[in-house]
């Protein structure tokens, strides 16, 4: 019978044997900042071919117009913040909870615009035909941005990869639905609403389910 | 660890060794069960070793390590958890099962069809029936067998592959 002493002794022999110099993970605010910065240069580019200036005339047309952008930008950095927390294994899942008060801020804001929009005229009305468009957009800024955050997580070890994924996956769509302002001047209505919530929900789902278990499969 | 950041194995091995201690107070202060505590040991040694990119040293190594032995723990329950309820741990009840099927008239029957197949098996042309002993009652591979009987292996599969035939024809179909 083997003892379990020995069994602990051979392990370590073979972890040591095992063991390669390691380049020490950067801080995970310095690794957000790069998230960020890339996703700042993704809307520098954006900026470039929309009109910034309309832009900021329609978001000061009421507080709620700017509120909910600001929700979902900050849900953004502090979604991006929580992944990269997560993705450290001494790290809490708590740190899942950071990016609920820019949701909820982003969440009724968005709510009071549609209210807003459905009890007033609209000032900057959407024609039909362009909720599907937002729906694309969202889903096809969301997933070049998911795949650069799922590998820069992947050089941590997340002891939560689902939780950390959905919330990588959070960073991602809000971002999207931030740069949807710069390509999307009109005002807040239901439909319009549902649309950005459900392609924030597939984006997140996505993530949840394919990001997961790369991070899942990395941590087995 | 910052030195086994950087590749010194001795003292990595001696970290390692310094840590098993501490991660079994971990399990046992989180309820797992003594038989288990090695279990959580070398799943937190394995994550540290995966993880250990990840530890900064501006931060506590005890920390550190002890979240990982606490989450490593925390599965070790949760694995436990799902094992009881497919199974049962209850080695006197199994010790003491009586088996349905051993009764004195079945065992009498077992010899009867032992020798019901040996005899079959003594009826066999030559070349199968040592295809038969070889690779059957001898549990040989087919390379073993070939070099006890000195025929190619190909030879002896058709051969085996006959006598089953011969048999199941002649035991009546049963097994």
């Amino acid at each position: 019978m083997i003892h379990s002493d020995d069994l602990d002794d051979r392990l370590v022999q073979a972890l040591g044997a095992d063991l390669t110099p390691v380049r020490r993970l950067a801080p995970p605010g310095l690794r957000v900042l790069m998230w960020l910065a890339i996703l700042g240069a993704v809307a520098l580019a954006l900026a470039m071919v929309s009109d910034v200036g309309a832009m900021i005339r329609r978001l000061m047309v009421a507080p709620d117009m700017w509120l909910a952008v600001m929700g979902s930008m900050l849900t953004a950095v502090l979604a991006a913040a929580a992944a990269f927390q997560l993705s450290l294994p001494d790290r809490k899942a708590t740190w899942a909870l950071l990016p609920l008060p820019a949701l909820v801020l982003w969440i009724s804001a968005s709510g009071i615009g549609c209210l807003r929009a459905w009890s007033v005229a609209e000032a900057y009305p959407m024609p039909p035909g362009q909720t599907e468009h937002c729906l694309f957009f969202i889903l096809g800024v969301s997933l070049p941005l998911s795949l650069l955050l799922i590998v820069m997580l992947r050089r941590g070890f997340s002891l939560h990869p689902n939780l950390t994924a959905i919330t990588g996956g959070l960073a991602c769509a809000s971002a999207a639905a931030t740069l949807l302002n710069l390509i999307h001047p009109y005002d807040a209505a239901a439909a319009d609403l549902a649309i950005h919530a459900f392609a924030v929900v597939i984006a997140i789902l996505a993530n949840a389910l394919f990001g997961g278990r790369i991070l899942m499969s990395d941590t087995r | 660890m910052v030195a086994a950041q950087a590749g010194d194995r001795a003292a990595y091995e001696t970290l390692l060794r310094d840590c098993i201690p501490f991660i079994k107070r971990v399990a046992r202060g989180q309820g797992i069960r003594p038989d288990l505590i090695d279990d959580v040991v070398q799943e937190t040694l394995l994550t540290v070793h995966r993880a250990r990119q990840t530890y900064d040293p501006n931060r506590s190594f005890t920390a550190w390590l002890g979240t990982i032995a606490r989450r490593r723990a925390i599965d070790g329950l949760r694995r436990v958890g799902r094992t009881r309820t497919r199974e049962v741990y209850a080695p006197l009840a199994y010790e003491n099962h009586s088996d349905p099927s051993g009764s004195p008239d079945e065992a009498v029957f077992d010899i009867g069809h032992t020798e019901v197949l040996r005899s079959a098996i003594d009826k066999l042309s030559v070349r199968q029936r040592e295809a038969v002993e070889h690779l059957a009652l001898q549990s040989q591979s087919l390379a073993q067998a070939a070099t006890a009987t000195g025929r190619s292996t190909g030879s002896l599969r058709v051969d085996w592959h006959r006598a089953l035939k011969t048999l199941y024809a002649r035991l009546g179909g049963k097994d």
